[in-house]
């Protein structure tokens, strides 16, 4: 490339502006490969944004992931792979799904903690008195006797 | 002049919020009329100073009175009309005189409209609504005064973000707030209701008008939330897990467990202390809600930390309302009466999982969302979580939910059976099993998991029917029975059967949309074409033009289908001088309810232009569905049944141990 089409080059990059999420020159030429890609920038997370998947994130930083992405795809890295190489250079905020470890616990933990423990609550709470329902205890001998005093007036004046 | 009279009217609103909330409550122990009846008035007074006060601000950014810190900040003079009146609540300071307008709104409708309340439980309802409005009136005064002035007047302001000069946006904070705020009258009742230590089925009768309608705005709000996001991010995503997004779900979830579990008390007199710590919870989720998204915790707890004055009050108020109300809780429900027994398979069973579950859901939003500010607080460690995390974990939470959802309103209380509902559901279930083998023939093997997936949309919609259809005698009696008997069922019925009809019309869209929506991301010259699904795109070429306080560049695009031309789509780049920041305006083209999305991209030099195509198959279903369920509550709160008052019970009963 000659100095002067790389100047030219540099200024066009450098007009541009605000970028957007995943621009045409990004996309490989390869469908399968690309779609790889594409789940791949929905699970990792554009670190100067608010909450956004680099694939949605419109921030120069965002394109470099992609584009880095890519490159580890094309050369032959599996999916599992290019996540290990961007946490091993960036740290596991990376990821929009944090890996189950010691500190995500009470995060993935929780809700089905909840859940499990909240049916097997109602669950043993139904059965109790569902049992209740069915069998009242019967009446004991004194009972039976009063009850027979209460009903009965002829039993009350012997 | 003009500030200076609403920060008056504000100070003074403060000043009655005082008294109501003392002297009511004196009222009620000492037994005093006149003094429990004062809440209504200084409750309506409350309402009529606010809205002073919110009106005095909106003719300051009506004049771009410049003097006006916040009118500076946030406002221009070559701004729309409509746009100079939002951006009252396009900041903090505005946003958070809007939240006290739309209280003290609610606390003059019950003031004036809750005649038919129990005197003193009238007094601790109105007098706990103004413990809530007197924390918002100082927080307000203290620390976010809208109407502080500049010493000198700058000529021109610094203009709105161009991202909410949008109607979406102007209408979506109002209905949000609607929801949250109205979440506030069930708090208040439920703490009324602990320190009256009486609870009853009329409580719930009083509370669930209340709680359909914050649930009803609360809906809307988030489904325009979410409609915004859809064409003004320029992705195209109707849903993004993002924790603004979250903090308007919790209290949706919550509110809806609540709903439900209020019919329960009022028809069953059970799940009473549940549902009070539902109403508690409901309200909690929306203060932290608003505070969330007002304090810049979310982008990071440094943001928080920055502001302390407001973070150290939010915190205050946060601790004070949840933490005073939850220990309010733990210390008066042990002595209510408890309710009702049932059994498991019955309509109160069924509401009973439904709780459990919708609680689940909130619990993962609430973790998911607060779990890496409260890691990275305790441990330093920096953790994300998003979208992927929410999808997987919702999913196993709301697939059951969703197929146990038509079962419920057609079993019968108290003891239900499962298998003659079960029977009762083969049209709906038989439907669902045509719609999963008619997708699975359509679309292939290509998504294993979406033709269940719409299987299961059909089930839930022709399920919600089923009951309505039944009562009614629909296919079965002769047209003017029909029209007879459904003129003759209550409207709760039918709103019942339009709310869960649209959960599954959202759900058909959802799943519609994140299957088979296709895309294609080109570079154009003019005169190009893109095709996607069967529509052809020709960029015609790019125009500029000037808006009232933009310059945007349009690119002109004719849509064919099938060679027949059906229209034009014009998206655009809007360049806001006035901030340096350049808004992409996507073009939506609606056919049925599918839509085509087209996003603008860089131009360069040679005259092209990338861009990002989309067809979104049934998008529209998503918010058509949430339209339903808004309106299911509308129906459900015109029933006659919630309007009339109950009769008030004959002797107040003393309070009672717990067995």
């Amino acid at each position: 490339m000659s100095h002067r089409a790389l100047v030219i080059l540099i200024f066009l990059l450098s007009i541009t502006g605000p970028a957007q999420a995943v621009q045409p020159d990004e996309v490989l030429n390869d469908a399968a490969l690309e779609t790889r890609a594409r789940n791949l920038s929905r699970e990792l997370r554009c670190m100067v944004c608010q909450n956004q998947s680099i694939d949605d994130s419109e921030a120069p930083l965002a394109r470099d992931l992609r584009l880095l992405v890519r490159e580890r795809l094309t050369k032959g890295d599996s999916d599992q792979q290019v996540l290990d190489f961007l946490v091993a250079r960036y740290g596991e905020f990376v990821l929009l799904k944090p890996p189950f470890e010691k500190h995500t616990l009470v995060l993935w933990g929780l809700p089905p903690l909840v859940l499990v423990g909240g049916l097997l609550w109602l669950w043993t709470r139904a059965r109790r008195h569902g049992s209740r329902h069915q069998a009242p205890d019967a009446l004991n001998q004194e009972e039976q006797r009063r009850l027979s005093t209460l009903v009965d007036p002829a039993a009350r004046d012997h | 002049m003009i500030p200076e009279l609403g920060h008056y009217a504000l100070v003074l609103a403060l000043a009655l919020g005082l008294i109501q909330a003392v002297a009511p409550v004196i009222g009620a122990r000492t037994n005093d009329a006149p003094l429990m009846g004062l809440a209504s008035s200084t409750a309506l007074m409350q309402f009529v100073f606010v809205g002073v006060a919110f009106l005095a601000l909106i003719a300051c950014y009506v004049t771009s009175d410049f003097s006006v810190v916040t009118v500076y900040e946030n406002a221009h003079s070559t701004m729309p009309l409509i746009y100079k009146i939002t951006s009252v609540w396009g900041n903090h300071e505005g946003s958070m005189l809007l939240w006290v307008l739309i209280l003290a709104f609610f606390g003059a409708l019950v003031g004036a409209f809750g005649r038919n309340l129990p005197s003193t439980l009238k007094a601790y309802v109105l007098a706990v609504q103004s413990w809530i409005a007197c924390a918002f009136y100082l927080f307000i005064l203290f620390t976010s005064n809208p109407f502080l002035r500049l010493e000198q007047a700058p000529f021109e302001g610094r203009d709105l973000n161009p991202i909410l000069q949008d109607i979406g946006l102007a209408i979506h904070p109002p209905l949000l707030y609607l929801g949250y705020v109205g979440c506030s009258i069930a708090f208040s009742f439920a703490i009324a209701a602990l320190i009256e230590g009486r609870i009853d089925a009329a409580w719930a009768r009083w509370v669930r008008p209340w709680t359909l309608a914050a649930w009803m705005f609360l809906t809307a709000g988030i489904a325009m939330g979410s409609y915004w996001a859809y064409y003004e991010l320029g992705w195209g995503g109707f849903w993004f897990w993002d924790p603004v997004e979250n903090a308007s779900l919790m209290p949706w979830l919550a509110g809806t467990a609540l709903l439900h579990s209020a019919v329960v008390m009022e028809k069953r007199n059970a799940l009473k202390i549940w549902t009070l710590l539902l109403a508690i919870l409901a309200f909690s989720l929306s203060l932290i809600g608003t505070f969330l998204v007002r304090s810049g915790v979310l982008t990071s707890v440094h943001t928080f930390a920055n502001d302390p004055a407001r973070g150290v009050f939010i915190l205050a108020i946060l601790v004070v309302f949840i933490g005073g109300g939850l220990a309010l809780f733990a210390w008066r429900a042990p002595l209510l009466k408890q309710g009702g027994l049932f059994a498991p398979i019955s309509r109160e069973g069924a509401l009973v999982l439904n709780n459990l579950f919708l609680t689940t859901a909130c619990l993962t939003v609430f973790v998911g969302t607060l779990y890496p500010l409260a890691l990275e607080a305790l441990t330093g460690e920096k953790i994300s979580v998003g979208a992927p995390f929410f999808n997987l974990t919702f999913a196993p939470l709301f697939i059951p939910l969703m197929f146990a959802m038509p079962f419920g309103p057609l079993m019968a209380w108290k003891r239900g059976d499962v298998l003659g509902v079960a029977q009762r559901l083969t049209v709906a279930f038989g439907t669902g099993i045509v719609a999963v083998a008619a997708t699975f023939a359509i679309a292939g093997r290509g998504s294993a998991l979406a033709p269940f997936g719409i299987g299961l949309a059909v089930f839930v919609m022709i399920g919600a029917g089923t009951d309505v259809v039944e009562r009614i005698g629909l296919f079965r009696e002769p047209l003017s029975t029909v029209r007879r008997r459904a003129s003759g069922l209550p409207r709760s019925a039918w709103g019942t059967a339009l709310a869960h009809f649209g959960v599954g019309v959202t759900l058909l869209g959802i799943v519609s949309v994140t299957t088979w929506a296709s895309e294609r991301i080109v570079a154009l010259k003019p005169s190009q074409t893109v095709s996607l699904a069967g529509y052809e795109l020709t960029f015609d070429g790019l125009a500029q033009r000037t808006g009232p306080n933009y310059r945007e560049a349009v690119a002109k695009f004719t849509v064919r289908e099938a060679g027949v031309p059906v229209g034009v789509m014009e998206p655009s780049k809007r360049n806001f001088a006035s901030r340096a920041t350049t808004t992409t305006e996507a073009a939506l083209m609606t056919r049925g309810v599918s839509q085509l999305y087209l996003s603008l991209g860089d131009t360069s030099g040679d005259g092209s232009v990338s861009v990002r195509l989309y067809h979104k198959p049934m998008v529209l279903l998503i918010w058509l569905g949430a339209v339903a369920m808004a309106m299911g509550g509308g129906l459900s709160l015109s029933d006659r049944r919630l309007r009339v008052g109950a009769p008030k019970p004959a002797a107040k009963p003393a309070m009672l141990p717990a067995e």
